[in-house]
């Protein structure tokens, strides 16, 4: 689908304005969204929000996006086993014996099932999707233009995997705030510049990013209490991780246009 | 001579007038707030992570536990979210129908909130009032998707089953008389429509009277009047959206200006408020009241003229009917394709927006291919109005902030998703 007139005047302002510094994104939905560095981040935001033509006086959300497991489907066998659907799921991101890091280690081959039930092995690329993450976490802001009644997509890929941070974009934005106190408790990513950088959702004490690929849906901890000591207390989850429908990615020639044309 | 000093209390968490779950810290000048700091998360469930490890359509129903108050609008947010992505457009009828049920959902996320409002400042009479209301949108939510609150009625594609054609009635109970059980059945003998058409012929009465209550009265005034001003300048900067940022003066509803489904063959107004107060806000909700009661009327006038189908007929993504399943193979094969594994959304990223009661609700969602979202954000408009408490309170009373809330519309379910 491609942009409507009103995106496209956009666009061509923005690429006027910021040139080599963003990079369109690809949209099927008919958005538009541009890349940008993190060093560019603050930059561009002020030069979008104040340009005129641009306006973009509000920024609707930050979103953090951890690319860990982009374009790996669970259920990736060469032949069928009597095991049922486990072994598709065995060797994954959440698994006790670690997981895969995106172009990282091998996983440890935990258990019976074949190795290619285990995921990538070192080195092996990412399954062949057309959007191939720059680095593991990424930032995206919605931004809102009321004058000209226009949204636009930032996207900021984070350059250490170890350690993400950003630029926070709350002296542009008020709302910036809590979002990107959102976006560091659930995924770590770090803004520079943030007043009050605290944990927002998760307890108090709370220990990891839950919205990680590698954090386990059913959590690390789990709470109760107890009668001899009085209080609530902390202890390691009891209860085993199951994928009731493992993820399975399907070619689909309707959604490839140019097989779907011929 | 007396040390005086601020002091620190806490708000909630267990507070009726905190709309569920918040924890308010209070930095305190005698009755007078320097700094409010919101603790919010306690009813955090990682919707989005869940929604991460489903298929796509097992992930509509905890849509509607987010704010719970205004069910189908978070599903239709979601669901306009995978349309985008698979590229399907739902029959018109269906367009109307969604269109019908998001303003019964609007009315009914305004009467929770003018009902919990006005008993938080003193008038204890809305809640049983609007709660007269709710009780029979409730029934339709219940007579199209039985169930009075969490629905799970809308899909990519359409929507689970057309509007029925009778009203389900009150039985006979030992505690009712034969006369009392026809008035109740009443309005129930024809069809929902008829149900609704009637429903929306008798509430802008109903509007009048809540009015009557409190648009003129001296204490809701003195209550709201000048409480909680944002300009528009400022309201834009903080993100509000819906009533919040219609409240400052600014024009601005996404169902007129990026009309989603039908809304652009809609009659309607947007109101708008001067001053930007919790009184403001308050009569640009009750007008929205009315203005949803006109949609519902031409929604109502539409549906009843124009039958068809309400959902896709492409098997690929909604199940065939349960009766094709029964001696059509290719029909057996695509019912269990989706119930076990889902259907596969290319490879994308989108963002749906639409205008729900409390503002934009946004969900943004990042597929790379599979049965499963790779991530889905769902950007609640509570949770950017929370965030201005701080603003929005310094320098008020203590009991401002119960009005404070109020205004916001707060729901937790949304905020700590």
């Amino acid at each position: 689908m491609t942009l409507d007139d009103k995106h496209a005047a956009i666009a061509e302002a923005v690429e006027a304005r910021l040139g080599e510094r963003v990079q369109r994104l690809e949209n099927t939905a008919g958005e538009l969204g541009y890349a940008v560095a993190p060093g560019d981040l603050l930059d561009c935001c002020r030069i979008l929000r104040d340009t005129e033509g641009l306006q973009f006086e509000m920024l609707m959300d930050v979103c953090g996006v951890d690319y860990l497991s982009y374009g790996r489907a669970e259920w990736d066998t060469a032949s069928a086993t009597a095991t049922g659907f486990s072994r598709g799921v065995l060797g994954r991101d959440d698994s006790p014996g670690g997981g895969p890091a995106r172009g990282g280690s091998a996983p440890g081959g935990t258990a019976a099932g074949g190795s290619a039930a285990n995921g990538p092995e070192a080195g092996e690329p990412l399954a062949e999707t057309d959007y191939q993450p720059p680095s593991r976490f990424a930032v995206v802001y919605h931004l809102l233009s009321i004058s000209n009644n226009a949204r636009l997509r930032l996207k900021v890929a984070c350059e250490d995997d170890k350690r993400p941070i950003v630029d926070s974009v709350t002296g542009v934005w008020a709302s910036a705030d809590w979002f990107e106190r959102e976006a560091f408790d659930l995924f770590g990513i770090l803004f520079t510049g943030h007043p009050d950088l605290r944990r927002i959702l998760t307890d108090y004490g709370f220990i990891g990013h839950p919205f990680r690929k590698d954090f386990p849906l059913i959590g690390k901890a789990e709470v109760r209490y107890d009668p001899k000591k009085g209080r609530v207390v902390y202890e390691p989850v009891s209860i085993e991780p199951r994928t009731l429908v493992p993820k399975a990615i399907r070619d689909d020639n309707r959604y490839q246009p140019d097989l779907s044309k011929d | 001579m007396p040390e005086i000093q601020n002091f620190t209390m806490n708000f909630g968490p267990q507070h009726p007038a905190a709309h569920g779950v918040l924890r308010l810290v209070l930095e305190m000048d005698g009755e007078v707030i320097h700094r409010a700091d919101p603790h919010v998360g306690l009813l955090h469930r990682a919707t989005e992570k869940l929604a991460e490890s489903k298929p796509f359509n097992q992930s509509i129903g905890y849509m509607d536990r987010l704010d719970y108050v205004s069910m189908m609008c978070n599903e239709h947010g979601y669901v306009l979210a995978i349309e985008k992505l698979l590229g399907i457009e739902p029959p018109v009828r269906a367009q109307y129908i969604r269109v019908l049920f998001d303003e019964i959902t609007r009315i009914l996320n305004h009467l929770m909130w003018l009902g919990a409002h006005g008993l938080d400042i003193g008038a204890m009479t809305m809640f049983l009032y609007c709660f007269r209301e709710r009780e029979d949108l409730m029934d339709c939510y219940e007579a199209v998707s039985g169930t009075r609150m969490h629905a799970t009625y809308y899909r990519p594609g359409g929507v689970f089953r057309d509007l029925p054609e009778e009203m389900p009635q009150y039985q006979p109970a030992d505690n009712r008389s034969a006369k009392e059980l026809d008035r109740m059945n009443a309005d129930r003998s024809g069809s929902l429509l008829d149900f609704i058409d009637s429903f929306a012929a008798r509430f802008p009465g109903r509007i009048d009277e809540y009015e009557t209550l409190l648009t003129d009265n001296r204490i809701w005034k003195q209550r709201t009047v000048n409480i909680g001003v944002v300009s528009p300048e400022r309201a834009m900067q903080l993100g509000f959206s819906g009533p919040m940022l219609r409240g400052s003066g600014i024009v601005w509803d996404l169902r007129k200006m990026q009309p989603y489904e039908v809304y652009d063959r809609m009659d309607f107004d947007i109101p708008v408020g001067v001053n930007g107060d919790c009184y403001d806000r308050y009569l640009v909700r009750v007008e929205e009241m009315r203005q949803s009661n006109r949609i519902i009327r031409q929604c109502v006038d539409w549906l009843r003229d124009n039958p068809g189908p309400v959902v896709l007929e492409d098997h690929k993504i909604i199940p065939p009917a349960r009766i094709e399943m029964k001696d059509d193979m290719e029909s057996l094969i695509h019912h269990f394709k989706l119930f076990t594994e889902g259907y596969c959304v290319p490879e994308g990223e989108a963002y749906a927006a639409i205008e729900h009661p409390k503002g934009e609700f946004g969900v943004y969602l990042v597929s790379d291919g599979a049965n499963k979202p790779y991530r889905v954000k769902v950007r609640a408009p509570g949770f950017a109005h929370l965030a201005s408490m701080n603003e929005m309170v310094t320098g008020h009373m203590l009991a401002d902030v119960v009005a404070v809330i109020g205004t916001q519309d707060i729901v937790f379910g949304e905020i700590d998703r």
